[in-house]
């Protein structure tokens, strides 16, 4: 490509008796030029105005169901078959009982916010450590040799490793060897933590990427040692970012279903522990979507929009660190 | 040493490498060790996972790959309940909802990358970012139950009503477009298709972002208008970089799971028609395996096998081509 020089063009643009004009920008070429900006602009909003109505149809319907004691509630125990007996009394005329008709009142999801915390707190306590360590390997140790250009590229491969396959392995090596006892929020944990680490991995490298290396030569010319110039300078350094990175990680991990499903069991009560079954937002919300009675369905909404305000906060408030990291 | 290179960062050696006396002998070195040491596993975790993955797939699913042969990989036939586990009909269903995901959502993600790198004013790009990565933060099984609930008794109505039916007179195109209940391949690559548009999108940013500012200018400067300048200089110096996403966006799509589990209509069998239902590879496993004992469970493994092979594959392509892209780009 032949670079032009703009001041020679300039000189032709200013002479008075110069073709070179606005107007010679034919009357097709200008229409084609305002058809293909209609058409971007309209890219954009064929995927901003299905969000939008995601939103708004998740926040309407789930309103109406959500009340303070829906989030400290314990789950109505088979909604499903509930929602049958009223269908069935409907039918034939007579009058649901109060303990059938489940009332607003009653409806809850505590326990499957508690699972949801459980499990992303195992998850990010078990993947957030190890994935910044692999991220100092690569960066601070590795850099440009084979190993850590392997792992560097094999990393990003994970990332693209379905979030199910994940659920296969943990249900495979763990499930399968403990039997039903071994599905608990530890089991998800270890699939979502699998889920997370590449993802923390990569975006903590980036990190490490931006932070000068005159830090770390200035430590290193004062005689410190390479693992505590990290630990001392170049990670405190690194960290906004770090934590923007992890945050995102950590809300990927809070709103998937597939590595939850065959890992974490059931549960309609609390339960704080990591050992036994437990239910997590996602999972719960896929169990009620499958039901089709209208206390399963309300339920499935009002669980919808708690997961969304989780995910959507977490996301938002990562972006924030990130944006306010990016202009300094 | 220079303060500051002009190479970047990337291409200087680390500093553990610069000052080797503060790697390794002396005082205080064993730590040094020790810390390298831990860092090195937990990047050789990444690998080991990896490896344990397939490792552990094939191993519990080896009883349905060796009992059942060829009648596995090649069978048309997926009946757990008669014992008939042929993979093929969910190896075409979540090929089928790929594709069509892909084709509705390269458009839209094209379209998108060239508005925010060339349309938007600067200071409302950090907003349509974000509002772009919101559609990536949704979780699938929102997405899923909005499908099933508000977007699938709409396109039921629409296929329903002929919006289709003047293309099902037509021969062989008419198969592809047949009755509908509103689930089924269509419905569900719709969904996926939103769900892909983010990546494709960010890394086709990426890659525009990557086109020299001098050539963009020069088109300009002779008098061509900014969609000239696209098509002249934007899109063929990152075509390559675009395959790269289009190809990661084929990855996430053939492994998205519970969106399509709840709309495609759990129907395994291989049908010309889009509109009808199916089955595909992950709706399957999330549907079953949760469940399912001895032989049906190692068959559901073995799928996991399957897909995580494939995806694999679509992925290592996919980042050789965004590598290479790189490569040329800093070569030049």
């Amino acid at each position: 490509m032949t670079t032009i020089d703009l001041r020679e063009d300039a000189d032709v643009a200013l002479h008075p008796s110069s073709d070179v004009r606005v107007t010679t920008v034919t009357m097709r070429r200008r229409v084609r030029n305002k058809l293909a900006t209609i058409a971007m602009i309209g890219a954009f909003l064929v995927a901003v105005i299905p969000l939008g109505f995601v939103l708004v149809n998740v926040t309407q319907q789930g309103m109406k169901v959500v009340t303070k004691d829906f989030f400290t509630n314990e789950i109505p125990p088979d909604t499903g078959s509930a929602d049958l007996t009223n269908d069935v009394l409907a039918k034939y005329g007579g009058t649901p009982t109060t303990t059938q008709q489940t009332s607003s009142t009653q409806l809850g999801i505590g326990p499957a916010i508690v699972g949801t915390l459980l499990t992303t707190l195992g998850a990010a306590v078990l993947a957030i450590p190890l994935g910044i360590l692999g991220a100092v390997y690569l960066h601070e140790y590795g850099r440009k040799k084979r190993l850590a250009s392997f792992i560097r590229f094999m990393t990003d491969v994970m990332t693209g490793v379905p979030s199910v396959v994940m659920g296969v392995f943990i249900y495979s090596v763990w499930v399968v060897h403990y039997g039903v006892d071994g599905k608990s929020a530890f089991a998800a944990s270890l699939a979502l933590g699998c889920l997370m680490l590449p993802i923390v991995v990569r975006s903590s490298e980036e990190m490490l990427r931006l932070v000068p290396d005159h830090l770390r030569e200035a430590s290193a010319a004062l005689g410190v040692r390479t693992w505590r110039t990290t630990t001392k300078v170049v990670l405190p350094a690194a960290l906004p970012g770090i934590t923007s990175g992890s945050m995102l990680a950590v809300a990927r991990a809070a709103g998937e279903t597939a590595p939850v499903l065959f890992t974490i069991g059931a549960a309609y009560n609390y339960n704080w522990r990591f050992h036994g079954g437990n239910v997590s937002l996602s999972q719960f919300i896929y169990n009620q979507a499958a039901l089709t009675g209208p206390t399963a369905l309300r339920l499935a909404w009002g669980a919808a929009l708690t997961l969304i305000v989780i995910v959507l906060v977490l996301t938002l408030v990562a972006r924030a660190i990130s944006s306010r990291l990016s202009i300094r | 040493m220079s303060a500051v290179s002009p190479q970047g960062l990337a291409e200087r050696p680390a500093p553990s490498e610069i000052g080797s006396d503060l790697g390794g002998r002396g005082r205080g070195g064993r730590t040094d060790q020790a810390f390298r040491l831990l860092a090195l596993l937990a990047g050789l975790s990444i690998l080991a996972i990896l490896a344990l993955i397939a490792f552990s797939t094939i191993q519990k699913g080896w009883p349905a790959f060796s009992k059942l042969g060829t009648d596995y990989f090649f069978g048309t036939q997926w009946k757990p309940r008669s014992g008939q586990f042929g993979i093929l009909p969910l190896v075409y269903g979540t090929f089928v909802v790929a594709a069509i995901a892909v084709v509705f959502a390269i458009p839209v993600s094209l379209g998108i990358a060239m508005f925010m790198t060339e349309v938007v004013p600067r200071r409302f790009r950090f907003g349509a970012i974000t509002i772009v990565d919101l559609l990536a933060a949704v979780p699938s099984v929102v997405f899923g139950l909005w499908g099933i609930r508000i977007l699938a008794p709409k396109l039921d109505h629409i296929f329903g009503n002929g919006f289709f039916r003047f293309l099902g007179d037509i021969p062989i195109v008419g198969n592809l477009f047949g009755d509908s209940s509103g689930r089924g391949f269509m419905t569900a690559g719709i969904v996926v298709a939103l769900m892909i548009t983010p990546i494709i999108t960010s890394v086709t940013r990426e890659v525009f972002a990557t086109v020299p500012r001098n050539d963009k200018e020069g088109a300009l400067a002779l008098g061509a208008t900014r969609w000239e300048m696209i098509r002249g200089v934007v899109l063929p110096h990152s075509s390559g970089g675009i395959t790269g996403a289009v190809m990661l966006g084929l990855g996430r799509a053939l492994g998205e799971t519970i969106a399509v589990a709840l709309l495609i209509g759990a129907n395994p069998q291989i049908s010309a028609n889009l509109l009808g239902t199916g089955e595909t590879i992950p709706a399957q496993i999330a549907r079953q395996l949760s469940e399912a004992n001895g032989l049906f469970r190692s068959a559901l493994i073995g799928l996991g096998f399957v897909l995580f092979i494939i995806t694999i594959a679509v992925n290592v392509t996919a980042r050789r081509l965004v590598v290479v892209m790189d490569r040329r780009l800093k070569g030049a």
